[in-house]
């Protein structure tokens, strides 16, 4: 099906595929200031999983995650967005294409929740998808349960809340790639569960979701694939029993723990010997 | 698998949304907007008859609808009162109207790209570069473009100063408050050295109109300016609300605004040739005018908030009702006396910048 271009309106891009890549990075290297940040890293994500991203501090996940937003060059490598070039997109049709959730979330003048969650809906000005803004804005909110924060302006919010705004105005975006930088960082126990809860949600109804995560409980209890990186290399890529051993999570951070097999639920939990 | 189109509909039915917030807000807006339109025909029919020869505003009135063809109004009674509203007061008002939007519109547009509610042409040293262009061409009697000269002068010089600003004090896509009033100390420095030696250069006349034109003032204002202020200042202002939208976005960080499909790069660079045009022309004729694109903006995003496009409506309006407000104080305080009317808006801008200076840095704990 495609979507006739009528007048000044935009076309709308088809979704992606079950299981089609959407995320492609091969051989990506980064250099900044000199200093390699990150080498030869292989990565992909598809529609419809979870791909964690998780590493100690300065292994280079936000890194290699600002290389597929486009925010990062390059010094070798290349990154291909739904089988496109990432340099081939322009900033409007990428913003169709995948939403991108950053660490740090100010706004810089008074604006409510709603109004930043409205922003969300900015790359489908004058495409047919316009009819869904209202929709797809109260829906966010109400995801998110920043309902009542809605009237607030969000400079006067928590870190917390600022954070929950801001995923809910990535959530209004609705493209089917979402790449979230420490989503979870600002949040409590519950806002947690709730985010990546959202993130399987949102790969179950067909989107390829990257999350950069720090807790590995997280992401052995919800991701479908995680990538583990260490000072800039990629160590291993695989589902969480793959991935999250006892020995290689000791050797990686440099710290003893134990994975065992929850009793009942059956879910891995890391827990480090103290 | 069925599944929605990308940005589609996923839960079906459409929710209920509260139409409460933004219908009230669009209320205000308008009721806002209404407010300031009324007041500026009021007092620009005011400010026309006001001066030595006194003419009632409804005489104003009729006079204007006479000259439009239209039997309504009493003609102005005094003998030279048509002349001296057609030759004199006419083009002065017409000159604070446009002067006032586009002062209001380009201090907007600033905070806006610096990310800072406290970015004003005036503070920052815009001005004061549009300032020195234009004075070079007083002082070296350049006339290479005829009457446009001095405003194109005017333009390049504060394009210069805008694109230093720029360039020195940003970071992260904003610039702290702290740097944002250091770079404008350091700009207002090295164009104020540079006023002095155009002033120290010059000729008796050219020296004492450089002193005037730092003051700011309206006096003298012809039709012949205003021919050439008025479409300058009607791009910037088309260019500007053809743009209002993405500026919301920018408040987002410069990341996350390209991330919404900004081209960030050219929408910076578009604003700061649109703000050294409004400035440019507004200081070509009028001199330095600070502070009325701090004051009017942040006051306008008190009352209605900070989207950028119905700010961008109020905010003209208001700079220039503001603007026609200074001038008939600045014609009418003192008797027989023409005050600069740079003069009287820094009094009031410059407390108010002061303020504003003391909340930020008790709201955001430091000089954020």
């Amino acid at each position: 099906m495609s979507v006739p271009v009528v007048g000044r309106r935009f076309a709308v891009p088809e979704p992606l595929r079950p299981g089609e890549l959407a995320i492609d990075a091969s051989s990506v290297g980064v250099v900044i200031n000199g200093k390699r940040i990150l080498h030869d890293v292989t990565f992909d994500a598809r529609a419809g999983e979870v791909h964690a991203l998780i590493g100690p501090n300065g292994a280079g996940k936000s890194t290699l995650l600002a290389t597929i937003t486009g925010d990062q060059t390059l010094a070798e490598g290349r990154i291909t967005v739904a089988g496109r070039p990432l340099q081939a997109w322009s900033a409007r049709e990428l913003s169709r294409r995948r939403a991108v959730l950053l660490q740090h979330n100010d706004v810089f003048f008074p604006f409510t929740v709603q109004q930043v969650v409205e922003m969300g809906r900015a790359p489908w000005q004058r495409t047919e998808l316009e009819r869904d803004d209202d929709e797809a804005v109260a829906a966010a909110i109400a995801e998110t349960d920043i309902a009542r924060l809605s009237g607030r302006q969000v400079p006067s919010l928590s870190g917390g809340e600022r954070a929950r705004a801001a995923l809910a105005r990535v959530l209004a975006q609705r493209t089917g790639i979402l790449l979230l930088d420490e989503p979870t960082a600002a949040l409590d126990l519950r806002h947690q569960e709730d985010v990546l809860r959202l993130a399987r949600e949102a790969a179950a109804a067909g989107d390829a979701v990257i999350v950069v995560l720090h807790d590995l409980n997280l992401a052995a209890a919800y991701a479908d694939r995680i990538s583990l990186l260490q000072q800039g290399r990629l160590v291993t890529t695989g589902s969480p029993a793959e991935v999250l051993t006892a020995e290689r999570i000791t050797e990686v951070y440099r710290y003893p723990v134990e994975v065992v097999t929850h009793p009942t639920s059956g879910a891995l939990v890391i827990l480090p010997i103290r | 698998m069925t599944r929605p189109a990308l940005g589609g509909n996923r839960t079906g039915a459409p929710l209920d949304i509260d139409p409460e917030v933004p219908g009230a807000r669009s209320l205000r807006s308008g009721a806002l907007a209404v407010t300031l339109l009324v007041a500026l025909i009021a007092l620009a029919l005011i400010s026309a008859g006001s001066g030595q020869l006194h003419v009632p505003p409804l005489e104003v009135l009729g006079s204007i609808m006479h000259r439009l063809g239209l039997d309504i109004g009493p003609m102005p009674s005094h003998a030279n009162g048509e002349s001296a509203l057609w030759n004199i007061r006419f083009p002065r008002v017409a000159m604070a109207l446009v002067i006032g939007a586009a002062l209001a519109a380009a201090g907007l547009l600033m905070q806006a790209i610096f990310g800072n509610p406290l970015a004003e042409p005036g503070v920052v040293g815009v001005s004061g570069g549009a300032a020195l262009g234009a004075s070079a061409t007083i002082v070296f009697g350049w006339a290479f473009l005829g009457e446009w000269t001095v405003a194109v002068t005017a333009f390049v010089g504060g394009l210069a100063a805008t694109l230093i600003v720029y360039a020195m004090s940003r970071a992260n896509g904003r610039t702290e408050v702290i740097t944002l009033v250091l770079t404008g100390i350091a700009v207002n420095a090295v164009t104020g050295a540079g006023l002095a030696f155009l002033t120290f250069l010059g000729d008796t006349a050219a020296r004492e109109q450089i002193v005037f034109w730092q003051l700011g003032s309206l006096n003298g204002s012809r039709w012949q300016q205003f021919g050439i202020v008025l479409p300058l200042v009607l791009v910037g202002l088309v260019i500007a609300f053809v743009v209002a939208e993405q500026l919301d976005l920018l408040s987002l960080g410069e990341k996350s605004a390209r991330h919404l499909g900004v081209n960030v790069e050219g929408l910076r660079i578009l604003v700061i040739l649109v703000v050294a045009l409004l400035v440019g022309a507004s200081v070509a004729f009028a001199g330095i005018i600070a502070f009325v694109g701090l004051v009017i903006p942040h006051l306008m995003r008190m009352i209605i908030g900070p989207a950028h496009l119905p700010l961008l409506v109020v905010s003209t309006l208001g700079g220039a009702v503001l603007l026609l407000g200074a001038d008939l104080v600045a014609r009418t305080a003192v008797p027989l006396a023409d005050l600069p009317i740079g003069m009287l808006t820094s009094l009031v801008g410059g407390p108010f910048f002061f303020w504003l200076l003391r909340r930020t840095r008790r709201s955001s704990g430091g000089w954020g």
